[in-house]
């Protein structure tokens, strides 16, 4: 390793650095400003009023090859079941603060809670991961998810072959800048729009390779 | 010059591509001509990158033309690019110190032998023989797996396609379909070979050394295996490796688009996260992946976003790994940087859209670019990374038509046109400067004197049009004599018609 002078680990930090900076040379000139014209909101046209974004939201979330439902509060437990059930899921993994009434109808499933955390291999036997998200976008039918209340730690969703999400109504914006804008960078973010694919062979597009093979998205409306 | 001299035999085919062979660094790349030559040659490759690239381009086109603000983004996408540059060395130490706040560590690696000496010894420092490695050029720019393979630790390609460049032992042939040049049935091959999947025991006749109707290759059983094969080695990987698409410098964030999870399994499980990226893939604000989250999707595959979309800043407790790495590369990116009209090929994101419009990629195919950069993008990345000493990066300004529609998709605005012309005067430039001027400057003032003057011109024509038709096979030509040689290295010529268009129009006017 050529750290010669640096620190010790830092590699050749002060070379890199001189070298960007005579490479740019002393006068650098005025910065340019950066126009930002782009749009942060839906135009009317694309989403008018709250239905339309949700519609917008679940068009998307099906055109990215996920099953999405809507269902209202009060049978949100039913939903549940019902999905799990229709996966043949019988052992799930949820993040020790999913709400208790999510999984209030569950029959003949053994739901595993995160706390203390599940150890990979059990992870990689379950059948599937039950969560919530913080932000969803309808523009792209996309869930994010970022380690708060209900979503648990990253391996939850990317191990098990099956990834149940429920999304509430209130948490679907429209726009990518308005997810970004919600989300707080410093926390691990996973951005999931549809199942994991690959065209890997032939340009043939296969589902499932190394995430979760199926990803079901259940809208809650108040 | 004679026909006859011993350098009109056509030399076909010349060369295959260069596979990286014991040595760690995969640097010795031939002249594009010559590796266009053989790609060319390949019928069955070549219809099978049109079929894909007319795909891509077409899915590409339909999500940017979704957005009407697509050209306000790419607006943007370059002007934060550009802006970005004129301060890197700033949103670098930003960065450096964001990473460091959130828990990571900071190594800079001045060009790849450092890089790959760097990984190697944390991977040691982490005691670990083994990692799990996630698709990257930049891995592939500093060719790490080899030297990880020379150090003693087992590399696991995690993305399929890399799998399947792997096991071949073969150069990827698409920025976002390294296997192209490989059908499902030798996909079959490669994975029975080596024991990544099993064929049924052959108990009904022992003599079906066709080889067919055992395993598989059907390409969603291809990847059931290749999953249950990487499955174990993600479960008890305590080294995960993995490239960026882009590092956040205000907030220390590294972003990683993907599709597979093999990346956010090389992020998440290993205990350490070792993450190498080239300074050029900063951008200064979280606010600022609200843009290229929307053009790099869109402009890659067609995804209105990319299946899945990581992003960590160092670690954090109880999620992910314990350590985490960062190794920001230079590798003669502040080579390209001090260039004012080359430094534009800096801001691109590698969405690849590039090639799928670009004529020449469409036929020759990825492999012919050299290892690293394929596409019109490498063709001004790879000259300016390594210099234009060598011939084949000198060759690579030359490998477009300069049509431009790479410059119309490129999401980020790169006038890819603009810089081969630019490059092509610093390679002449270059050349200039040796002492023996290149055939093309010879010929180009043998040309300037010969159609000077008329009558020169005719007898020259008149005397070209014999050698030539004598050069000829079935009415194409191969490879022209001595110097001319060059400019049909990666072309047939049609024979030239026995009389000259000058000689009719005399003839027939008189
Ligand atoms: S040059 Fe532009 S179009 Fe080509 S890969 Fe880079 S960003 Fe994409």
């Amino acid at each position: 390793m050529t750290s010669a002078g640096g620190p010790v680990g830092a590699g050749s930090r002060a070379e890199v650095l001189r070298r960007v900076r005579e490479a740019l040379g002393g006068a650098r000139g005025p910065r340019p400003p950066v126009p930002r014209r782009y749009a942060r909101r839906l135009t009317d046209a694309e989403a008018g009023t709250r239905a339309d974004v949700l519609a917008l939201f679940t068009e998307r979330v099906a055109d990215n090859r996920a099953a999405v439902r809507h269902v209202s509060a009060d049978e949100l437990g039913t939903a549940v079941a019902a999905a799990l059930w229709g996966r043949e899921a019988r052992q799930i993994v949820v993040p020790a603060d999913l709400p208790f009434g999510w999984l209030a109808e569950l029959d003949g499933v053994r739901a595993l809670a995160d706390a203390p955390a599940v150890d990979i291999g059990t992870l990689a036997a379950v059948d599937a991961a039950v969560t919530g998200c913080a932000v969803a976008v309808a523009q792209t039918g996309t869930i994010v998810l970022d380690g708060g209340r209900a979503q648990g730690r990253r391996a939850l969703t990317l191990v098990p072959g099956y990834h149940l999400c429920v999304v509430h109504a209130d948490q679907i914006v429209g726009t990518v800048p308005e997810a970004v804008e919600r989300l707080d960078p410093a926390r691990p973010l996973t951005w999931i729009s549809g199942p994991s694919a690959t065209h890997g062979i032939e340009m043939v597009r296969v589902e499932g390779v190394h995430g979760p093979r199926h990803l079901e998205v259940l809208v809650v409306e108040d | 010059m004679t026909a006859s001299s011993p350098r009109t035999t056509p030399s076909f085919p010349r060369t295959s591509p260069p596979t990286a062979v014991g040595g760690a660094v995969p640097l010795p790349m031939p002249k594009f001509a010559a590796a266009a030559r053989s790609a060319l040659a390949d019928t069955g490759q070549r219809r099978s990158l049109r079929v894909a690239v007319a795909a891509a381009r077409e899915r590409e086109a339909a999500a940017a033309a979704e957005l009407s603000d697509w050209d306000e983004l790419r607006e943007t996408g370059r002007a934060v690019g550009d802006a970005t540059l004129l301060d890197l060395d700033a949103h670098l130490e930003t960065l450096e110190r964001a990473v460091t706040e959130a828990g990571g560590t900071v190594h800079w690696a001045a060009d790849a032998d450092e890089a790959r000496a760097i990984v190697t010894g944390l991977v040691r420092a982490a005691g670990a023989d083994e990692v799990v490695k996630a698709s990257s050029a930049t891995l592939r720019e500093i060719g790490l797996t080899d030297a990880l393979a020379d150090a003693g630790v087992t590399v696991h390609e995690t993305a399929l396609a890399d799998l399947v460049v792997r096991l071949g032992d073969d150069e990827p042939s698409h920025l976002l379909s390294p296997a192209l040049h490989r059908d499902r049935a030798e996909i079959r091959e490669l994975f029975l070979r080596n024991m990544i999947m099993s064929a049924p025991p052959a108990d009904a006749d022992s003599g079906s050394e066709a080889g067919d109707g055992t395993a598989s290759d059907d390409p969603a059983a291809l990847a059931a295996a290749a999953r249950a094969h990487l499955r174990e080695r993600f479960l008890r990987a305590r080294v995960g490796v993995t490239g960026a698409n882009f590092l956040v410098a205000e907030t220390g964030t590294l972003v990683v688009l993907e599709s597979e999870g093999n990346a956010r399994m090389c992020a998440t499980l290993p205990d350490t996260l070792i993450t190498v990226a080239g300074i050029d893939k900063v951008v200064p604000t979280w606010a600022d992946m609200e843009v290229f989250l929307q053009l790099l999707p869109r402009s890659s595959s067609g995804d209105r976003m990319t299946p899945y979309v990581a992003s960590w800043s160092g670690v954090t407790p109880g999620d992910g790994p314990r350590a985490f790495h960062l190794v920001l590369l230079d590798n003669g990116r502040t080579r390209a940087l001090a260039d004012e009209v080359g430094r534009a090929a800096l801001r691109c994101v590698r969405c690849s859209a590039c090639m799928n419009v670009c004529p020449v990629y469409e036929r020759t195919g990825g492999r012919a670019y050299g290892p690293v950069h394929p596409g019109p993008i490498g063709a001004i990345l790879t000259p300016q990374l390594r210099g234009v000493d060598g011939a084949a990066e000198a060759s690579l300004p030359y490998a477009s038509t300069l049509c431009g529609a790479c410059a119309d998709v490129c999401p980020v605005k790169i006038d890819i046109p603009e810089v081969l012309v630019h490059l092509r005067g610093l390679v002449v430039e270059s050349r200039r400067r040796r002492p023996v001027p290149t055939p093309e400057l010879a010929l180009m003032r043998g040309l300037a004197w010969t159609m000077a003057d008329p009558r020169r011109h005719e007898t020259a024509l008149r005397r070209g049009t014999r050698w030539a038709r004598l050069l000829s096979r079935g009415g194409r030509i191969r490879r022209l004599p001595g110097l001319l040689g060059k400019w049909t290295e990666a072309r047939d010529l049609p024979a030239p018609p026995a009389e000259s268009f000058r000689a009719w129009w005399t003839r027939s006017r008189t």
